[in-house]
């Protein structure tokens, strides 16, 4: 597609790289597609295509962000199911980054929203933080209903209180930096994102991960100082937070590097594993040394579900006998295009897998998006929840936090892939979970 | 350049009236849109090197509002280009400056399925592939398959009379429509054809079929679904020159078989093809066939076997059929995902879509090849080989304004080449903006004149998707119907 930038705009390396993503894009259209917010709407304008219309407009004519461009992107998920439709190779993740970023940068959201988003932003990367705002929030979502209105606000205030469980479990013993070493001889050393969310609301989930993992041979690290990967401040166009937790975590794990050497960055939260995948491009213009450490972090950075496939993986109970719904997290199949890793560990652990139908559409949860855009949120949700039931499954497995987050508190038992597979290769029950059918 | 008539003085200064006429037309506040920025991404439709903003977009969601809409521009006299998925490749969605936009992209439910008389009856803004989706299950398929048929919209179809790989068993858009429920220009509700074969009375769904927007609004159509064949496979053959695909394709089209789908892509398309499907093209080749047959396994095999014998007469540098069912969705992804793929390996393409004899192939492939040289402009050949339906991809820079016009001239020479040999300027593109001017060059100025009176008949003030097909005359000029 042709685009109108001045040389002087090409000297900025955010923009060069725009317009390289613009220049692949030959407007075809076959995006629009399979994005779940162009499904809903039908209007071109909350569809891939369109938003890459006015990103580039906005772009082009150097223009502040205005009303218009930011109600359009913020609708849009991220879930990134364009650039797997994509035969062009159009990189639309990098650009709508950006956008989010120029955003951030060039407009004034109204005081209500950037005070949501600021608070979220704060509070999410910090997991004692996070637990004590659950808390709270547990305390006051029985008044939930009483927030009164229509309004944005009340409708996002209300979504939050939705989503805080029931029951948030307290601070694992084993919380914070450690060492697992392998049971019997190592085979390889591997560190663990523990991550920020995740810890709080589904501790269970990295402790399904090291007993899985040190069983088969790999000695665990949870290194100190790392932490949240910063998907969720870079997605809301928080770039220096970002930044910094994303350097935070470099720093981390090429100490252990240094140390000890490591095979692998694991990750247990697909949402985190597509950021973390992209470190070496988001510090692609810094000083070669830290751009070379970034970008051997994110050629360490592997899922859990890639790891198991590549170390071996082998169930040592019996076949459960149960039906698993697999949802495929967008930020698996289109972030960091891992389809089929998680079903056949899942056959292979002995369940019979499913899939649901519009398998490649969103659940709706999408990092902060089923706060601030909770009725897109809702519909995605309701049609994907419906789409699993008719699978007649005995539960729902996932690989990100967000998705079992979002899909939880329905009929049927949601849990993560690896707590499963820890299951059947010796773990605990998951919790929820059937013993037999 | 193309050019697009002077937008109406009169319409423009009445733009707040316009937007506000559609708004209350519309039910949704979101499904009219009016202000410059937001109109931006409608300016342009596949063929985005031809550009022009809208005067505004509606967006209805059902057939009576589409109805206000059109009863509202009539009475004021605005013009209406209509829109599905914007996927046309020949410019057919492109907005004039005084015109509106109504996008059906908002109407896509499935309304009903018929198994027992094999139809199903759609909304406009319905997907292609949404169709065989909500029937798979049952065992049908609608069987028109546009290799944009992901995205293309059904109301877009009818009025493209789109075609697809293939068509070359099950025939075109026109040969699989029974119904259509349309809005005439002045805002009347018509439905024409039914849930059965042969419409009543004159054949207005063969008229109204391809008639790119010009005569009516589609709003819903009722469709044959057919029962999916047994299983199907396919066959890639690559060869050492274009022309010796080329004669291959004409030995089995004249052997009497009919493959279900006789697909061609030359040297770089199969390299931008492969990099995107990693389908096991054959990359030394110049040339490839995708083949497919379907029916029983016993069948398959028959007909492959005497496929495979007509190929080897042409010295084959590889045959290869495939294995399972993974490989030939591979093998479909890349032939329907390639136009998109070429912007892999060019920034800019021109999509041509012009029809020959079959017999023709060898000896316009080589003259296509020598234009490409002449110009110095790339060109990727991928095409329904079996209907003749040529698609050659005209690569070019588009941020470089001598290329873009050279790549017009060029495109402009084959679709006469296409012509000359006894052909047809479009397959299934339709004329849109692109080919209007290349009209005179398939239809003498009388046999334009009495299409002309068509559309008058049906749009008196020419204001359905006016600067289309026809090349631009003053409006005074237009002719009246009788």
């Amino acid at each position: 597609m042709q685009t109108n930038f001045t040389e002087s705009q090409l000297a900025d390396p955010d923009t060069a790289v725009a317009n390289q993503v613009l220049r692949s894009c030959v407007h075809c259209g076959l995006c629009t597609a399979t994005c779940p917010t162009f499904q809903l709407l039908g209007d071109e304008l909350d569809s891939p295509r369109g938003r890459i219309y006015l990103i580039k407009d906005m772009l082009e004519t150097n223009r502040p962000a205005t009303e218009e461009v930011v109600l359009h992107v913020d609708r849009c998920l991220s879930c990134l199911s364009c650039m797997t439709t994509c035969p062009s190779g159009v990189h639309y993740m990098h650009l709508v980054d950006h956008a989010r970023a120029y955003i951030e940068r060039t407009y004034r959201r109204p005081l209500a929203e950037r005070l949501i988003r600021g608070v979220l932003g704060w509070i999410i990367p910090r997991p004692r933080v996070f637990r004590l705002a659950l808390a709270g929030a547990r305390l006051v979502a029985p008044l939930a209903r009483l927030i009164p209105g229509q309004s944005m606000l009340a409708r996002r205030l209300r979504a939050m209180l939705a989503l805080a469980p029931a029951n948030v479990p307290g601070p694992d013993p084993n919380e914070g930096p450690r060492l697992y070493p392998a049971s019997g001889p190592r085979k390889a050393r591997v560190a663990l994102l523990a991550g920020c969310a995740q810890q709080v609301l589904a501790p269970e989930i990295n402790a399904a991960t090291i007993r899985l993992l040190t069983r088969l041979g790999c000695e665990v690290v949870v290194a100190k100082g790392a932490g949240c990967c910063g998907s969720l401040n870079h997605h809301m166009g928080q770039h220096t937070p970002a930044m910094t937790l994303a350097w935070t975590n470099i720093e981390a794990w090429s100490r252990e590097i240094d140390k000890d050497g490591l095979d692998a960055v694991v990750i247990n939260a697909s949402g985190c594993g597509t950021t973390v995948k992209d470190y070496g491009f988001m510090f692609r213009t810094e000083p070669a040394a830290n751009r070379n450490k970034a970008e051997l972090i994110s050629g360490l950075a592997v899922d859990i579900t890639e790891l198991l496939t590549r170390i071996g993986y082998t169930p040592t109970r019996p076949k459960p006998g149960l039906t698993v719904a697999y949802h495929s997290a967008c930020s698996l199949q289109h972030g960091q295009q891992i389809t089929n890793e998680p079903k056949a560990l899942l056959r292979k652990a002995g369940f019979r897998v499913v899939e649901p139908a519009e398998g490649h559409l969103c659940c709706g949860s999408a990092g902060t998006y089923n706060m601030l855009q909770p009725d897109i949120a809702t519909r995605l949700r309701t049609r994907k929840l419906r789409n699993i039931a008719k699978t007649k499954p005995d539960l729902v497995a996932a690989g990100n936090i967000g998705c079992i987050t979002q899909l939880s508190g329905d009929a049927l038992p949601v849990v993560h892939t690896v707590a499963l597979l820890d299951w059947m290769a010796g773990g605990p029950r998951p919790e929820g979970v059937p013993c037999v059918a | 350049m193309i050019t697009l008539p002077d937008p109406k003085p009169d319409v423009l200064a009445r733009r707040d009236a316009v937007i506000a006429g559609l708004r209350a037309a519309v039910a949704d506040a979101e499904g009219v849109i009016g202000d410059p920025i937001s109109l931006k991404p409608y300016e342009t439709d596949g063929l985005s090197a031809y550009r022009q903003m809208p005067l505004a977009v509606a967006l209805p969601e059902s057939t009576e509002e589409v109805a206000a809409i059109m009863r509202f521009c009539h009475a004021n006299g605005v013009r209406v280009v209509p829109r599905g998925a914007g996927t046309s490749l020949s410019g057919g969605a492109l907005p004039m400056a005084d015109a509106v936009v109504v996008g059906l992209m908002r109407m896509n439910q499935i309304l009903d399925i018929n198994y027992a008389d094999r139809c199903a009856t759609v909304q406009a803004g319905v997907t292609n592939i949404g169709i065989t989706n909500a029937v798979s299950d049952e065992g049908f398929f609608y069987a028109p398959d546009p290799s944009s048929q992901l995205a293309c919209m059904i109301g877009g179809n009818v009025n493209m009379n789109s075609g697809g790989a293939h068509c070359l068993k099950y025939g075109v858009t026109a040969n699989n429509l029974l119904g259509l429920k349309i809005v005439t220009v002045d805002g009347e509700i018509l439905d024409i054809g039914g849930e059965h074969l042969d419409a009543a009375g004159y054949d207005w769904l063969g008229l109204l079929t391809g008639s790119e927007g010009q005569l009516a609004l589609v709003t819903e159509i009722t469709v044959r679904i057919l029962r999916s064949p047994e299983g199907a496979r396919a066959m890639l053959a690559g060869f050492a020159s274009n022309e010796i695909a080329g004669a291959c394709v004409d030995s089995i089209i004249s052997s009497g078989i009919i493959p279900v789908a006789l697909e061609f892509m030359d040297r770089p398309a199969i390299h931008a093809c492969e990099a995107f499907a990693h389908a096991g093209y054959p990359l030394d080749a110049e040339a490839m066939l995708i083949i497919e047959v379907e029916g029983s396994v016993a069948e398959q095999d028959d007909l492959l076997a005497r496929l495979s014998a007509i190929c080897n007469r042409h010295n084959p540098m590889s045959l290869k059929v495939s294995r399972s069912v993974e490989e030939s969705l591979a093998i479909w992804k890349g032939r329907k995902g390639a136009f998109g793929a070429i912007g892999r390996i060019s920034p800019d393409y021109l999509c041509m879509d012009g029809v020959i004899p079959t017999s023709k192939l060898p000896d316009v492939l080589r003259r296509i090849q020598e234009m490409s040289d002449s110009y110095g402009l790339k060109v990727a050949n991928i095409f329904h080989a079996g209907d003749g339906n040529l698609h050659p991809l005209i690569m070019f820079d588009a941020n470089d304004p001598t290329s873009f016009h050279k790549a017009e001239t060029f495109g402009a020479e084959i679709l006469k080449l296409c012509v000359e040999v006894g052909g047809c300027l479009t397959g299934e593109h339709g004329v849109g903006v692109e080919k209007r001017d290349l009209m005179p060059f398939q239809f003498a100025e009388h046999e334009l004149e009495q299409q002309r009176r068509i559309k008058s008949a049906f749009d008196p003030d020419w204001l359905l998707n006016p600067s289309k097909v026809f090349p631009l005359r003053a409006p005074a000029a237009l002719p009246r119907a009788a």
